[in-house]
């Protein structure tokens, strides 16, 4: 129908209408025309750069001059591979990540459960702009106020003191405090998500077949919302594996991946031994993508 | 099935902590920037506006927010123009190459930060031979901005369909005239709350920011890192950190008003 109105011969235009009668006639044209920035951006030049990081992986650095040489080898990743202190960094590392996953999967759940099923629509909305705010609030700024609040006077010294506990200090439980509170929304929008959709109907059909709370949960809410705490879980992962600035600022002398790749190009300079390591990370977030998409939770996201 | 009241009040009082917990870190962020005590010792000293009053007048915090006002809006501008033009793209055609393609636009914040960071440093440095300064900050803040206006308009064209274009154009006006009057008035405030969220996103970015700003630079979360370990500056450090968070949730509660499409805004 559209092709026989627009189609209709009227006044022979201007350029202008000209050039549009004539994109509307070639879409392939249009297609092109909208694609070509952002391609030439991200596919070219941001691939482009990826591509290259990697590439230097396999060269070296010079060890007087500190200059990166083009010499093909396979050294980079046999240092890794070899060297013990990088296979403790990348135990601690996934260690870490699988940690804070697990604690932001066991405290976003009910948190999720309670939002989707026992609130009204209304509450609903304004509690996942609730959750969703501070996500947004500075990354920076929130493991600073852990910082102040971990401190030796602060905030949980003062609230756990009278209960005869101290707070962590700074070090490793402190650092996985402080990324599971960051992650905490990328793991409840989710789950939240996920358990919307689940219609209450096959509950109160749980309900009706004698399954009490606990059985309802395990055998019929569980299996239908796994999908969304695995996407969850990819970003708390995801996140946990390349950070290295929470550890800095409430790990102690704790290093994990992301330290030493930091490390290497500030103070060793070593920029092909930090892209070694850099695809670490990437790595295995590549396989945990891998082993998520056999579950569909990927599709989910 | 009814669930029994118990199992109810312990969900919901599990989610009342969970949310007390998220904001209790940010409040104490806000209460401790009226701290007369300079490192922030608890229960708070007593009441003070010094610290703002020093902040407002700290040479370096404010250059660093002039800095991130200009990264910001270059970088937003640029998000604005690529992700509206890959969203028409890939909402509006059907082509090979449309998944690996929504995977690219993704990966600038699905890859760990410090990977993008060191990718572009490498690229700026080492390959185009650039000396980094304000805009190898832009370039790289503009690429990990454009998936949130890119989400942000490809939820606002999938809930808008096509007819009311079709219709511009049965009533004879051409693909300019109904862009100009028809898609884009539509598209408004979802470019608006994709302008917006990205501008947040810029704002508070740390890591790529590291690898690729220019020595002598500094965005405001940099100021922050670069002084957070000095205890003398830690009360103003504090009254940035708010600052900071006022500036990156006000566009998101903006966004969320403006555009009722996504709950995450485009971030997850």
């Amino acid at each position: 129908m559209t092709a026989a109105i627009t189609n209709t011969p009227r006044p022979a235009g201007s350029p202008r209408r000209r050039l549009s009668a004539y994109l509307r006639r070639t879409p392939r044209l249009r297609l092109g025309i909208l694609l070509s920035a952002p391609l030439a951006w991200l596919g070219v030049a941001y691939l482009g750069a990826l591509a290259a990081l990697f590439v230097t992986a396999f060269w070296s650095t010079d060890v007087f001059t500190g200059r990166v040489v083009v010499s093909w080898s396979l050294d980079n990743f046999a240092t890794l591979a070899r060297d013990a202190v990088y296979r403790t960094i990348t135990v601690r590392t996934v260690g870490v990540a699988v940690i804070v996953t697990l604690v932001d999967a066991v405290i976003a759940f009910p948190m999720a459960f309670a939002m989707a099923k026992f609130t009204s629509r209304r509450t609903q909305r304004l509690l996942v702009i609730a959750v969703m705010t501070p996500l947004w609030a500075s990354y920076l700024v929130k493991a600073y106020a852990w910082r102040s609040m971990l401190s030796g006077n602060g905030v949980l010294h003062w609230l756990l003191v009278p209960v005869g506990l101290d707070g962590p200090g700074y070090g490793l439980p402190a650092t996985v405090i402080t990324l599971s509170y960051l992650w905490l929304p990328y793991m409840i929008l989710p789950i939240y998500a996920g358990l919307d959709r689940l219609p209450d109907s096959l509950l109160d059909a749980s309900g009706d077949l004698g399954a009490r709370s606990v059985r309802t949960f395990l055998s019929v809410v569980l299996p239908l919302a796994l999908p969304a705490v695995i996407a969850g879980s990819i970003f708390t992962f995801s996140l946990s594996l390349g950070d290295y600035i929470a550890v800095k600022i409430v790990g102690g002398t704790s290093q994990l991946l992301g330290n030493v790749v930091y490390d290497n190009i500030g103070a060793a300079n070593n920029l092909p031994f930090a892209a070694t390591v850099a695809t670490v990370p990437v790595v295995i977030m590549l396989l945990y993508l891998a082993a998520a998409r056999r579950t569909g939770a990927v599709d989910t996201l | 099935m009814t669930f029994s009241r118990t199992t109810r009040r312990v969900l919901l009082v599990a989610l009342a902590l969970g949310l007390a917990v998220i904001y209790f870190p940010l409040l104490v962020v806000f209460l401790n920037s009226f701290n007369s005590d300079t490192t922030f010792g608890w229960p708070p000293g007593g009441f003070t506006l010094e610290w703002w009053g020093r902040a407002a007048a700290n040479d370096g915090a404010l250059a660093a927010l002039r800095t991130s006002v200009e990264a910001g809006l270059a970088a937003t501008a640029i998000a604005l123009v690529l992700g509206a033009m890959a969203a028409f793209a890939l909402q509006r055609y059907k082509f090979i190459g449309r998944n690996p393609i929504s995977l690219l636009i993704v990966l600038p914040i699905a890859l760990p930060g410090i990977v993008t960071g060191i990718a572009l440093n490498n690229a700026f440095r080492t390959i185009l031979g650039i000396n980094l300064g304000l805009f190898t900050a832009i370039v790289a803040h503009a690429t990990f901005c454009i998936v949130v206006v890119f989400n942000n308009v490809v939820a606002r064209l999938r809930r808008l369909g096509n007819n009311l274009e079709e219709a511009s154009m049965d009533l004879g006006a051409d693909g300019i005239t109904t862009f100009r009057l028809v898609t884009f008035p539509m598209l408004r405030s979802a470019l608006l709350a994709g302008g917006l969220l990205a501008f947040a996103l810029s704002f508070d970015e740390v890591i790529v920011t590291t690898f690729t700003l220019g020595a002598g630079l500094e965005t405001v979360p940099i100021w922050i890192y670069d002084n957070l370990f000095r205890p003398n500056q830690a009360p103003i450090v504090n009254v940035v950190a708010v600052v900071l968070i006022l500036a990156s949730t006000v566009p998101v509660y903006l966004a969320q008003r403006l555009s009722g499409d996504s709950a995450s805004g485009g971030r997850l």
